[in-house]
């Protein structure tokens, strides 16, 4: 049974039912949200925690984060303030059989610390030939069917397995990048991957993919979320399709809000990522799809050994730590954007519980209580040492980061603590 | 700006890209290069600059010309020179480019000549040797993947000093493949580094960067029209495999449409001279009559790249 916890005069922040009160308490019982300002009749308090000079939040619900070591990811997690991770399906074997995503939340669950929300492969092997068992794997936990960013090559396969999909009302993910225009590409095709003397990934690349999805959504009727938006153009894109009512939703890496290919300098590994990062155009109006609440924010969590970033940039590895620098990098962003701090905690928290379409990501009486609670003014060092993370790869090793989590419970339990 | 080329006194100490060079070390290096054609003339070519001093010349990718007159120059400086053809072997081998160079480090290089297919590549090395604080061990970049061939640019401006003098007053058309030359881009910078107040690139827009004019360059896709009263042409040389694909249709229509002959050559002023970084392909960028011919300085760049070279090695192994 879990404890009667009362978290004491903190800031809550609620996004989603615009809540924003200091110094209130909030009830916790049974492992759910039990009220807030006012303890619910007959609550005797067995553990009171001290939120002085915090943010309670709800925890933030991460749209992509990779597990590569399940245990140390987890407590990064928490480390982080996620409480909810959704995983890619491009492990190790890929998730393609429902064994596999048993396994994967058996695991999550024995571990107990974040939510493991695996995405199962939409194609075995993630070859974007054949279908992968998809019932089988709903059953087995997975949320929703992904290529991560492999794409389907195959227009056809594409739109079977969208059809196959929303047969059963399945959410279909997808990271918009044609092929053969991305295929040899290691930077996005602009001014500095022509002065580098890198091959460009251009813009179309995305914008063609996405093209090609919306028209496929509108044969199929899938709910698709489109995943690591890169671009201006695809967003506009993305846009007009959520004006003409179709089910498309989208996310952004949070690297991608803050970074340029200006950001590459002299060859920083560090700086590569998939989508790349592309022009100062393109990250404003990411920036602003985010204000406008059209895009939701994801960590793309990627831990990458040292070694496969220790190569030059074209052979390095893509991709950056992610889930502990979450929180400190939206709020980064948000003081850029000039966003107030609600706004910026409903984009890692209701905006992805409304892409999954779960009853999280808020203080409502009766959820279940997954809490971040943090020091919006604590600035700490980025170094190796300080994250739980295997993947120390971060273009911000050595920069100092402002917001620290103090304390993250799940299902009222605490599993974090500073 | 942080600059991985230059020392804390601002001295040269990596020559790893034209790009972010002051004109004042540009100046320096072709002045010292300059200083050095007398010593390949004499009957013994030597001078003791860097006696004792062990260059390593890392090629992983191959490379018979460039490799030889960094030899050549390193062993004119009276340097010790190791000779590594890399390739795939090492890396199949699961060694690493840095362990590599940690292997090499313990052997007491002083200087490492680097060519390698990824753009960045000598950066990556560069950055690994301040991190374990070897400043005394230098790199010069000797071609990486797309992005830069910093001593055949500096060749390539000692050429056109020779025969032009003055900078200031030049319009200098690069021909061809420039989207995966990494010749070209060096020349880019270097010539508007050094002033050059007209920079042309000619091709076919499969073969332009994007973005060309961000660097000071001016596109043509005409030839004729490009070569127009052009002081300078340098030719790029037409990779094979960009022969036939997607790129274009075939050497013959390449030929037709940027191939340089005597005809298109009348174009420019009287007196422009023909550059190419070599090997060249006859009859694909670029007509016999012309490769031959008497505005042709083809060799003269080869004899001048050894000078250029010593002048480098000597330069970043002094400081």
């Amino acid at each position: 049974m879990s404890t009667n916890i009362v978290i004491e005069n903190g800031r809550l922040i609620c996004p989603k039912n615009r809540v924003d009160r200091s110094s209130t308490p909030l009830y916790i019982q049974n492992g759910k949200m039990a009220g807030i300002g006012e303890a619910p009749a007959g609550f005797v308090a067995e553990q009171r925690i001290d939120a002085t000079g915090c943010v309670v939040s709800p925890g933030f619900i991460d749209l992509g984060a990779r597990l590569n070591s399940i245990e140390a990811e987890l407590a990064a997690a928490v480390a982080g303030g996620v409480t909810s991770v959704v995983v890619p399906p491009d492990a190790d074997p890929p998730l393609d059989e429902p064994e596999l995503a048993d396994r994967l939340v058996h695991r999550g669950k024995e571990i107990r610390k974040a939510r493991v929300l695996p995405l199962g492969a939409l194609t075995l092997g993630l070859k974007g030939e054949r279908l992968a068992e998809l019932a089988g794997l709903k059953k087995a936990g997975c949320v929703a069917f992904s290529q991560a960013n492999k794409t389907v090559v195959d227009t056809e396969a594409l739109l079977r397995a969208m059809e196959y999909a929303a047969t059963f009302g399945f959410a279909v993910w997808l990271q918009p990048q044609d092929h053969w225009l991305s295929r040899n590409g290691i930077a996005h095709e602009g001014e500095v991957a022509s002065r580098l003397g890198l091959a460009g990934i251009p813009v179309a690349a995305e914008t063609i993919a996405i093209g090609t999805i919306i028209q496929l959504v509108r044969i199929t009727g899938c709910r698709v979320h489109l995943t690591r938006i890169s671009s201006a153009a695809g967003m506009a894109l993305i846009q007009r399709a959520q004006l003409d009512q179709l089910p498309i939703t989208c996310d952004v890496g949070i690297h991608h809000l803050l970074l340029t290919d200006n950001d590459i300098g002299y060859f920083n590994p560090h700086a590569r990522f998939c989508p790349p990062l592309r022009s100062q155009n393109d990250r404003q109006a990411l920036s602003d799809a985010v204000v406008a609440g059209r895009a939701a924010i994801c960590s793309d969590h990627t831990p990458v050994g040292a070694d496969d970033k220790l190569l030059p940039f074209g052979e390095a590895k893509p991709g950056a730590t992610g889930l502990e620098v979450l929180l400190p990098l939206t709020l980064k962003w948000a003081e850029s954007a000039n966003v107030d701090l609600p706004t910026a905690l409903a984009r890692i928290t209701s905006a992805p519980a409304e892409v999954l379409g779960v009853e999280r990501g808020s203080l409502s009486t009766g959820t279940v209580a997954d809490l971040c609670i943090f020091d919006p003014e604590a600035t700490w060092q980025l170094t190796p040492e300080a994250l739980k993370s295997r993947g120390k790869n971060s273009p911000w090793t050595g920069y100092p980061m402002t917001g620290k989590v103090k304390a993250t419970l799940v299902s009222g339990r605490v599993v974090y603590q500073a | 700006m942080y600059n991985p080329q230059l020392n804390k006194d601002g001295e040269l100490t990596h020559l790893l890209s034209i790009e972010g060079l002051p004109k004042r070390i540009l100046d320096q290096i072709l002045d010292t290069a300059a200083s050095f054609m007398e010593v390949s003339a004499r009957e013994v070519k030597k001078v003791p600059l860097l006696r004792g001093k062990s260059v390593f010349n890392l090629f992983f990718e191959n490379s018979t010309r460039t490799r030889t007159t960094f030899e050549i120059a390193a062993k004119r400086l009276s340097a010790d020179v190791i000779n590594l053809d890399i390739n795939k072997s090492s890396a199949s081998k699961g060694e690493t480019l840095l362990d590599t160079i940690d292997n090499l480090c313990a052997m007491h290089a002083n200087l490492f000549v680097v060519r390698h297919a990824s753009s960045g590549a000598p950066y990556l090395i560069a950055e690994h040797l301040r991190k374990a604080g070897r400043d005394d061990i230098h790199v010069v970049n000797a071609g990486d993947g797309r992005h830069a061939h910093p001593t055949q640019g500096l060749l390539d401006m000692y050429t056109i000093r020779h025969y032009k003098k003055d900078f200031t007053q030049l319009r200098v058309a690069i021909v061809g493949d420039i989207l995966h030359s990494r010749v070209a881009r060096s020349d880019i910078h270097a010539l508007t580094t050094l002033g050059v107040p007209e920079v042309r690139a000619i091709g076919p827009e499969t073969l332009l960067p994007k973005h060309l004019d961000k660097l000071g360059v001016h596109v043509f896709h005409d030839m004729e029209e490009g070569l127009k009263d052009c002081d300078v042409v340098i030719m790029l040389r037409l990779q094979n495999e960009r022969m036939t694909g997607a790129l274009l249709p075939s050497a013959g229509e390449y030929f037709r449409h940027y191939g340089l002959t005597p005809q298109k050559l009348a174009l420019a002023k009287p007196d422009a001279i023909v550059m190419h970084p070599g090997p060249m392909n006859r009859g694909v960028e670029i007509h016999s009559a012309v490769a031959d011919g008497s505005q042709a300085v083809i060799l003269p760049q080869v004899t001048f790249g050894i000078a250029v070279r010593m002048a480098v090695m000597s330069i970043v192994a002094g400081n």
